[in-house]
């Protein structure tokens, strides 16, 4: 059974926040996001995203980060406990 | 001794290089100004060392390709000083602890040191030093707060040849070093971050993006509109016109020399707009309708660059800009390219991808006039009707929609996503802010006032020896049928090539109705760039790419021109 408190970051709602549970891509992929501070065990709020499968953008460590939808969609998040209602 | 100042992007890297060596730099706040590396000199002790700003990286496992540029200048150091955020220790010790690997002695700025009080954090310094076994001195740059210390340091900097790490294992490092220094406590959001956030929204984002833009438009023309007329204008009607009219008595009121100098005289007077010396329109076209645009424009685009707000009109951006072949990133260097396309094109070199590179560099060059063009298109289309100068903007926005559309579908490569720090809205230094303006402006004086000069001698002589008149009669054909110009038109066209606000200048006194002026402009602002901007395409994009470019550049001009001859 899939858990269902997990999804991708460009699902997540924004306000919402969790953990950084896996980056789905490439190495070159996991070198740039995790430069930026988004690995694995990193907790993560969604600020906002622009329409139209528009960039994300989110907070991890106190800075904020925009990433593009395609991008977003290969980041899973474990989502917290009050984000699951 | 070679002193290299590394860090992540928008850490006050480039405000610490200002205060340690007292030269000037251009310190903005989104990342990628800093891709052309700045060098400088400071007293140590009795010696002078060399100082290095090296571009801002994440990490050394490069990235991208300023982040390569810091990997090879990292070789070359004696001292590194690791400038570091204080406010965000997770991500910035990633650097440093690379850094203390290689074994090239560290000392560590931890910047932004006043920043952390009023947010919160607290950081254990001795445990911090224990830690990285560095000297780790808290700055504010802005204020110059613990430079003096700093400095200081710098003999005491020290590697303590950390075992090389993988990835994960260095994050767990910097985990539980944060876990042991830092202690956060828990505050509300301040007002700058809900204004951050807003400004990222679909909704409130595009209703702060259209507010800022429109101040900006209207900033610009105040500024502008308020130099002319108050500073400029009466300067040279009051005082240099009296003194060109006693010149040219000295000349007896004409012959060669005369019209080379002074211009022809309209009515008995010197006009400043057709008589087309060089001590007339010559100084009058750069000085009185160029400069104070170019200065008003760079005032603005340097308040959106050093408050922060560039970064959240690209996130705004990116869905558009995607559909031209882009990403959201690409507004930056169009928007500078409104001041002059010189630093735009320079600037596409934040753009990864060469295909990225070629549609922003094009669509800059043909569709986004340069504030000396859009200043002339004020002056003189503006004259015959507001109408006119928004018909020449909407037919150049709307070539670039269109052009870039095309070339997203035509041109091979890809474009990656978007993925950039937002950093917090700052307040501007005002310092910084007027230097950063006065080197803009000086620099558009040094490029363009021998440029200028040159192309109204050259116009000059040329036209006394009859060689526009040969060029006009033989493309008159496409000229006059085609776009309905008359056949002088020409001369303007050509000269366009070495100054575009002094050709635009050149149909003047043509005595053109108000739909061939509007043909005119739109013309001239797609055509071929300026030498200026030619040279750095032709450096940016190569030959053969140069070459591509310019002929979407005249097939593009040509075929708009041609419409806008029948539709009007």
């Amino acid at each position: 059974m899939p858990d269902e408190r997990q999804t991708t970051l460009a699902r997540m709602r924004a306000g919402q926040s969790g953990i950084v549970a896996q980056l789905q891509g490439g190495h070159g992929l996991v070198n740039r996001l995790s430069a930026l501070g988004i690995i694995p065990g990193k907790k993560i709020t969604k600020i906002s995203s622009m329409l139209m499968r528009g960039p994300v953008t989110v907070e991890v460590d106190r800075t904020r980060v925009a990433i593009g939808f395609g991008m977003a969609s290969k980041i899973l998040v474990q989502l917290d406990d009050e984000s699951t209602k | 001794m070679k002193i290299l100042l590394m860090g992540n992007p928008n850490v006050g890297k480039s405000v610490l290089f200002s205060r340690l060596t007292g030269v000037r730099v251009i310190v903005s706040n989104y990342p990628g100004t800093t891709v052309s590396y700045t060098r400088g000199e400071m007293k140590l002790g009795e010696d002078t060392a060399e100082v290095i700003d090296v571009p801002g990286t994440y990490t050394l496992e490069p990235t991208s390709e300023a982040e390569e540029v810091a990997l090879q200048m990292l070789h070359t150091g004696d001292v590194v000083i690791n400038v570091v955020n204080a406010t965000n220790l997770e991500r910035n010790l990633y650097l440093t602890l690379q850094l203390l690997e290689k074994g090239v002695p560290v000392v560590v700025a931890l910047n932004m040191w006043d920043d952390t009080k009023h947010q919160g954090i607290d950081i254990n310094l001795d445990k911090l030093r224990e830690l990285l076994g560095v000297p780790v001195i808290p700055t504010v740059a802005v204020t110059g707060e613990g430079i003096k210390e700093l400095v200081e340091n710098i003999p005491e900097a020290t590697s303590p040849r950390l075992p090389l790490r993988h990835r994960d294992e260095r994050w767990a490092a910097v985990g539980s070093i944060v876990d042991q220094v830092q202690h956060v406590t828990h505050r509300h959001h301040t007002w700058r971050e809900r204004l951050s956030d807003a400004s990222v929204k679909p909704l409130s984002g595009g209703i702060i993006a259209l507010a800022v833009l429109a101040i900006s438009f209207i900033v610009i023309r105040f500024v502008a509109e308020g130099l002319i007329g108050y500073v400029f204008e009466p300067l040279f009607n009051n005082l240099w016109a009296p003194v060109l009219m006693r010149l040219s008595d000295l000349l007896q009121g004409g012959g060669f020399l005369h019209d080379i100098v002074i211009g022809r005289l309209v009515n008995g007077e010197v006009n400043f707009l057709q008589s087309f010396g060089l001590l007339s329109s010559g100084l009058y076209v750069p000085f009185a309708m160029v400069l104070p645009y170019v200065t008003s424009f760079y005032l603005v685009i340097g308040l959106l660059e050093d408050t922060g707000y560039l970064p959240r009109l690209a996130v705004l951006m990116d869905t558009i800009m995607h559909r031209l072949g882009l990403h959201g990133y690409a507004i930056i260097p169009t928007l500078l390219g409104l001041g002059c396309n010189v630093p735009a094109i320079l600037a596409t070199r934040i753009l990864e991808s060469k295909r990225e590179r070629f549609i922003a560099a094009t669509l800059i060059s043909i569709a986004v006039p340069c504030a000396a063009l859009q200043a002339m298109i004020f002056g003189l289309v503006g004259e015959r009707g507001v109408q006119y100068v928004a018909i020449v903007y909407g037919t150049l926005f709307l070539v670039w929609i269109i052009l870039g559309t095309i070339l997203r579908y035509t041109v091979r490569g890809f474009t990656p996503e978007l993925l950039i720090e937002i950093p917090p809205y700052r307040l501007p230094q005002w310092r910084a802010m007027l230097q950063k303006l006065w080197m803009r402006a000086y620099g558009f004086l040094a490029e363009a006032i021998p440029i200028i000069l040159g192309a109204v001698l050259v116009i000059n002589i040329l036209y006394f020896f009859g060689v526009f008149e040969a060029i006009a009669n033989f493309t008159a054909p496409v000229v006059t049928n085609f776009l309905g110009l008359p056949k002088e038109a020409v001369t303007a066209i050509v000269i366009g090539f070495l100054r575009k606000d002094v050709a635009l200048g050149m149909l003047a006194p043509l005595a053109l109705s108000a739909k061939q002026l509007v043909v005119g402009s739109v013309v001239l602002a797609m055509f071929f760039p300026c030498i200026a901007t030619f040279v750095v395409l032709l450096r940016e994009l190569g030959v053969v790419n140069m070459l591509k470019s310019a002929g979407i550049m005249i097939s593009a001009a040509l075929i708009t021109g041609g419409i806008l001859n029948l539709v009007l």
